[in-house]
């Protein structure tokens, strides 16, 4: 057990823990949050994903120690149920969810490589996302969600 | 017991200024001057032979179903839950459009047995011709509004039929004035009154609620982090357990040793019951390490069939023969056929393979148990794990959270029984989510089949004789109201699965299609009645069950679409054989006006052009297109789809252009929430037809991730997808989560047939598959 220190949403937070715990158990056992969510534990689905200096990660398979001092924001440091982010807002508007257990790896995957590629294509977007799944496939609408943010990135 | 609820639950009573299980034992009643009768024909025990489990709400009593609070709010409990499938918005709708109130004014509860009534499991696209017709939810609010006119009429001395209800108030229609609030008439009161089956259901013309596109309410909750899954539950003094499965199928524990985990940190305990082993720490990464490092001794595993071999390994198993249909003249008028045609279709395991793994919170005390949990039965789920627990059943209380999407029996139930196992050895409340490969290896596949056609023609190419002979392996099931055993960690802890006993078939009594075993051009002509939907007379259907391996159970359009694929793709050769249309020969030999129409929808919205497949032989990427269709389990729903595809002949690659499906599912609920059933189910049957295959080795599963069971990942080339809805307002309503799905891979199959003039008989068309269909084109 050593002393973490991290950043996340915007909130420092100093934790005594095994520094080679996986950042996921992190955020969602000892800070409970729900956003981030345990999916394979393999890094090969996105259910974990958090956003770490502009770049989408899988928490389930980074220690915590890599991350100390960082700024992690996670799918509820976006936007709110009242105020939400215009990726949230846009996959509101879209409809864009069966079950929703994905959302949070699909939302972050986007937002993170569109904020870097607003002009990016639609083969690149695919592309970026070709290391998501989503297995009630609501595709078609999650990625009409994702072109409706890239334009007001775009813009 | 009841310490937590949802947050709306919760809100909704506190509105409602009662407690929810108080209101239902209270006598405090508010007497509405009528009763009535039963009349629910889709109860729990009509739909399963099973005879529903005490404790719950009585689903013959309105106040089981509608609460109206004093502000007018209403709460609406069902027994059917939300899954991804959409139902809860529809529910709602439902609700408010028979009550003439805001949907904004209304809660739906759903799935927890202290709270709802038993309405058995949610699945078999049951939940929409359950509560949707003329029993249960419907009926309830059918009834609530009876009840709240006949007593604002007294209230307001004037007849029923003079009253109007809109926005929940009741007013007279000369004079507006006269008016009273359903919160007035009832709020915080019981109705004490049994379900009306002759309430009239307000009539498809005057919905305002019903029929439209409603946003979903729990999407601004999902997308910003913030709803609650079971993944998500977490309850005070919570600890974290893991399981150690089996290394092989079939092995059980010689012995643990419990001292390989003494240095875990934050360990509790190790917990053993038979074969069933497992750890509980007090952090899931602690849980983790102990689970990987405990050393268990266990027994060889009792091996595996080989995979090369597997479908022909399946028709040499004992079997339980089940005769659907037989004329007892097939084989005469196939042998006095023009033309005979014969094929075998093989469709392996697939998986449900939810995105995240199932998880459970069981928090068992003594001789009383919370469990939280996706299963799609907590009553079930309730007796079962008493069972487990050797506790009473009414001790024991199963609220269910929402899972991610499971498609069938998922690890659901049986992580909720590890939860619950662990629990009570440590008597606090314990958390479980199983890795990825616990989740994979050991979940209730999907079936596998081998379906042998034959086919009679005529010296004009139409069908005289048609024969269906399968053969589909099966073990364990779900639950049930008694059989923990089917699945893995039932039969761990010591219970067995459902009992396999090879029988001889016995004469089909009545017309039955639940499982699409008839294909839809058979007049189905059983004890003197025709049920089918096709012209063909001289029919046979007979299927041998077979113990399987592997655990299965029902995976999205079970047996069905196994079956549709092998039903439509013959079609499709048959058609080809005579130089026939696709479409036209469907309708040729459909007699069931619904099901040819969603055939014509699909051709007209695709804009089919008449031609026989396949398409004249070219070489490179070529393109054509394939039609399939289906009355969904007989009668509970009709879909027709058109694949549009390309084939790169190279390199066996298939990629669909375009998918067409038309769905008719009687009044449609929620267009919107439909049509997201339609593109997701045409997506994930896509998957299914093109990737997904469970695979193993002697001993055990190897397609234990998603890199070794392939699915198709959110960014692969996505067809454009078209649906038209047949909109049906008299008709009844049926199930619609399971139409598009079902037809996917025949039509895909039939698309590339068009395209190269290449039969797939096998799932899935691998590019492999599609190379060697390929090469044996001559």
């Amino acid at each position: 057990m050593s002393a973490v220190n991290l950043k996340i949403n915007g909130r420092e937070h100093s934790l005594d823990l095994d520094p080679a715990t996986p950042l996921l158990y992190v955020l969602s056992d000892d800070l409970g949050l729900s956003g981030p969510k345990f999916g394979c534990g393999l890094g090969q689905c996105g259910a974990c994903t958090v956003i770490v200096k502009g770049q989408a990660i899988r928490s389930c398979i980074t220690p915590v120690r890599a991350v100390a001092g960082s700024e992690i924001t996670t799918l509820e440091g976006l936007g709110t149920i009242d105020k939400p982010h215009p990726i949230q807002r846009a996959f509101i508007e879209e409809q864009a969810a069966q079950c929703g257990f994905c959302l949070n790896g699909v939302i972050l995957t986007a937002k993170a490589y569109l904020d870097k590629n607003p002009k990016a294509t639609g083969e690149e977007i695919r592309q970026a996302l070709s290391n998501v799944l989503c297995r009630c496939f609501t595709n078609v609408r999650m990625l009409r969600a994702i072109e409706r943010y890239r334009q007001e990135v775009a813009r | 017991m009841n310490r937590r609820m949802t947050r709306e639950a919760s809100n909704a009573l506190q509105r409602a200024g009662f407690s929810r299980r108080d209101f239902l034992k209270s006598s405090g009643a508010l007497i509405v001057g009528f009763t009535a009768g039963g009349g629910l024909e889709r109860t729990a025990e009509a739909q399963f032979g099973i005879a529903p489990i005490g404790g719950s709400p009585p689903a013959g009593q309105l106040d089981s179903w509608i609460a109206v609070a004093a502000d007018g709010s209403i709460t609406a409990y069902s027994g059917k839950e939300e899954l991804g499938q959409g139902i809860s918005m529809a529910q709602t709708q439902l609700v408010a459009e028979e009550l003439s109130v805001p949907i904004e004014r209304v809660t739906l509860i759903y799935c927890d047995t202290a709270l709802t009534p038993d309405q058995s499991y949610t699945s078999g696209s049951q939940s929409h011709p359950t509560n949707f017709n003329h029993s249960n939810l419907a009926q309830a609010g059918a009834t609530a509004r009876q009840a709240l006119l006949r007593l604002a009429s007294d209230r307001l001395g004037a007849s029923a039929e003079q009253l109007i209800a809109r926005d929940g108030v009741i007013r007279t229609k000369n004079d507006p004035t006269r008016q009273v609030t359903y919160g007035e008439l009832v709020g915080g009161k019981k109705f004490t009154l049994a379900l009306d089956p002759k309430a009239p259901r307000k009539p498809p013309a005057e919905w305002t609620v019903l029929g439209k596109p409603v946003p979903q309410r729990d999407l601004p909750a999902l997308v910003t982090g913030k709803f609650e899954f079971v993944h998500n539950v977490r309850v005070p003094g919570m600890l974290h357990g893991r399981v150690v499965r089996p290394p092989s199928v079939g092995a059980t524990v010689m012995s643990v040793d419990e001292s390989s985990v003494n240095d875990v940190p934050g360990l509790v305990k190790v917990v053993v019951r038979k074969n069933f082993v497992g750890v509980v720490a007090e952090k899931p990464w602690q849980a983790i390490q102990a689970a990987n490092k405990m050393k268990v001794q266990w027994t060889a595993g009792t091996g595996l069939p080989s995979q090369a071999d597997f479908y022909n390994y399946v028709r040499k198993q004992p079997s339980r023969d089940n005769l659907l249909v037989d004329s007892k003249d097939v084989d005469q008028k196939l042998a006095q056929a023009a033309t005979l045609l014969k094929a075998t279709y093989h469709h392996p395991y697939q998986m449900h393979g939810s995105m995240g793994s199932s998880c459970a919170v069981a928090d068992v005390q003594g001789e009383k148990a919370t469990i939280w949990s996706a299963t799609q039965g907590v009553w079930y789920q309730k007796t079962t794990s008493a069972m487990l627990l050797g506790l009473k059943p009414e001790n024991v209380r199963v609220i269910f959270r929402r899972g991610s999407g499971c498609y069938g029996l998922n690890g659901a139930d049986t992580v909720t029984y590890d939860a619950a196992l662990l629990s009570q050895a440590v008597a606090k409340p314990v958390r479980v989510q199983l890795t990825r490969k616990e989740e994979m290896a050991w979940e209730n596949y999907g079936n596998a089949f081998v379906i042998d056609l034959r086919a009679g023609l005529d010296a004009q190419g139409n069908i005289i004789a048609w024969d269906h002979e399968a053969w589909t392996a099966a073990y364990g099931n779900r639950p049930g109201a008694n059989m923990p055993g089917n699945v893995i960690t039932g039969l761990l802890a010591g219970f067995q699965p459902d009992a396999f006993t090879p029988q001889a078939a016995a004469a089909p009594r009545r017309y039955n299609n639940n499982s699409n075993g008839i294909p839809s051009y058979f007049s189905g002509c059983v004890g003197g009645a025709c049920g089918g939907t096709g012209t063909i007379k001289s029919e046979r259907a007979l299927v041998h069950n077979v113990r399987s391996p592997f655990w299965t159970g029902p995976l999205r359009s079970p047996a069905r679409l196994q079956n549709t694929f092998a039903h439509e793709s013959f079609m499709d050769e048959l058609a080809a054989r005579v130089k026939a249309d696709p479409v036209e020969y469907r309708l040729r030999h459909l007699s069931h006006e619904r099901l040819s129409e969603v055939v014509k929808a699909a051709a007209k919205a695709a804009n089919w052009t008449a031609r026989p497949a396949p398409a004249p032989r070219k070489a490179g990427v070529v393109s054509g297109r394939g039609i399939a269709c289906v009355a969904y389990e007989g009668d509970n729903g009709y879909s027709a789809l058109v694949a549009e595809v390309e084939v790169n002949q190279d390199t066996g690659r298939v990629s669909v252009r375009r998918f067409v499906c038309a769905a008719d599912c009687g009044p449609i609920s929620n267009p919107d929430g439909l049509r997201n059933q339609m593109e997701g189910g045409a997506l994930q049957g896509m998957s299914r037809a093109l990737g997904e295959e469970v695979t193993w080795d002697d001993q055990k599963v190897t397609s234990v991730d998603w890199r070794t069971y392939r699915t198709l990942p959110l960014g692969f080339d996505v067809p454009k997808i078209d649906s038209v809805l047949l909109n049906r307002p008299d008709e009844e309503a049926t199930g619609a989560g399971e139409l598009s799905i079902t037809v996917v891979a025949a039509a895909i199959g039939n698309a590339i047939f068009d395209a190269t003039g290449a039969r797939l008989r096998q799932v899935p068309f691998t590019p492999e598959r599609v190379k060697a269909a390929l090469a044996a084109r001559g």
